[in-house]
């Protein structure tokens, strides 16, 4: 279906999801993250000043 | 005798009470309040129309009479040049933003917009290697277009390195933003490669004129999904970076109030 080539068809765009998916997923537990030890700080009582 | 009441500045005192669109966008507070709502808009819209592209690209659009299959390589070879530039502009433009007005969010853009840029770079690289090859006969010449988006690759990395380099967040955000606005000289160098030298690498694609409909129209619905998808990743990491200000500067003040309690 994808002729001669399919391979390097293939690997092309088996890089892109790869690197695409790579960027979400850190991306993803990198907001977790923070939003967890924000959490976590704002449990112990330090609050920001600006926040309600 | 007494001197008259100095003048209000009412205009100004008027001006600064109606913030601008762009003012209010770069609120940080504001920001994340707009952003979570926009975010999931952005990806979704982003899933759809790349999803739809693929479709357009797998299953519409024919092989090329010269290239054949290998045609389709430009799909994601294409858009991720034109974001590797794209995610450069908005690091620069977010650069001059930080130096000449100091929005708040300005350095947050650049910081956030840098490894997505830099990722992009490496799939134009990556995906035009492995078109060059059955094309070419070559993963690799060192002509002007490479060679310049190879720069580009390094330029990116460069700015995350400096500012990993600097502890002070302040002084690493104005040099990273000098060394991003330098860094512009290159991309009229990397667009117009094609065009001063004497590349292996084709002239432009210009998206509308020389290039038949059957292959146009996927090419630039993935052109338009990708830049969602840009979007969509620059908002998630800018959200990201304000959040872990917002820790870094509560965990500072949870240093400073320990001190304090453990003094009295």
């Amino acid at each position: 279906m994808l002729g001669p080539f399919a391979g390097y068809i293939v690997a092309a765009y088996a890089a892109t999801a790869l690197v695409v998916g790579g960027l979400v997923a850190w991306l993803v537990t990198d907001g977790r993250k923070y939003t967890r030890a924000l959490a976590d700080l704002e449990a112990r009582g330090i609050k920001r000043r600006s926040a309600a | 005798m007494d001197a008259p009441a100095p003048k209000p500045y009412s205009d100004t005192m008027t001006e600064a009470a109606t913030p601008t669109l762009i003012q209010s966008l770069a609120n940080p507070t504001r920001f994340m309040a707009l952003s979570a709502r926009v975010l999931p808009w952005l990806a979704g819209a982003a899933i759809l129309v790349i999803a739809y592209g693929l479709y357009l690209a797998f299953v519409m659009s024919p092989p090329d009479y010269q290239q054949g299959q290998t045609v389709k390589i430009m799909y994601i070879h294409v858009p991720s040049a034109w974001l590797a530039m794209a995610g450069y502009v908005t690091i620069a433009a977010s650069g001059f933003g930080l130096l000449v007005w100091r929005h708040p969010l300005a350095d947050v853009s650049a910081r956030a917009a840098a490894p997505i840029g830099a990722a992009f770079t490496f799939l134009a690289l990556v995906t035009g290697s492995l078109w060059g090859k059955p094309m070419w006969g070559t993963y690799w010449v060192w002509d002007a277009r490479l060679t310049s988006m190879l720069l580009l690759f390094f330029l990116y990395l460069g700015l995350i390195a400096l500012r990993s380099s600097i502890e002070d967040e302040t002084a690493a955000a104005k040099l990273t933003a000098i060394l991003a606005l330098v860094g512009v000289a290159l991309l009229p160098v990397i667009k117009f490669s094609v065009e001063w030298w004497n590349t292996l690498h084709q002239p432009s694609t210009r998206f509308t004129a020389t290039l038949d409909p059957a292959f146009r129209t996927p090419l630039l619905v993935n052109a338009l999904g990708f830049t969602l998808l840009f979007a969509a990743l620059h908002v998630k990491a800018m959200r990201n970076e304000v959040l872990r200000r917002r820790v870094k500067s509560l965990q500072l003040a949870a240093v400073r109030q320990a001190a304090r309690s453990e003094t009295q």
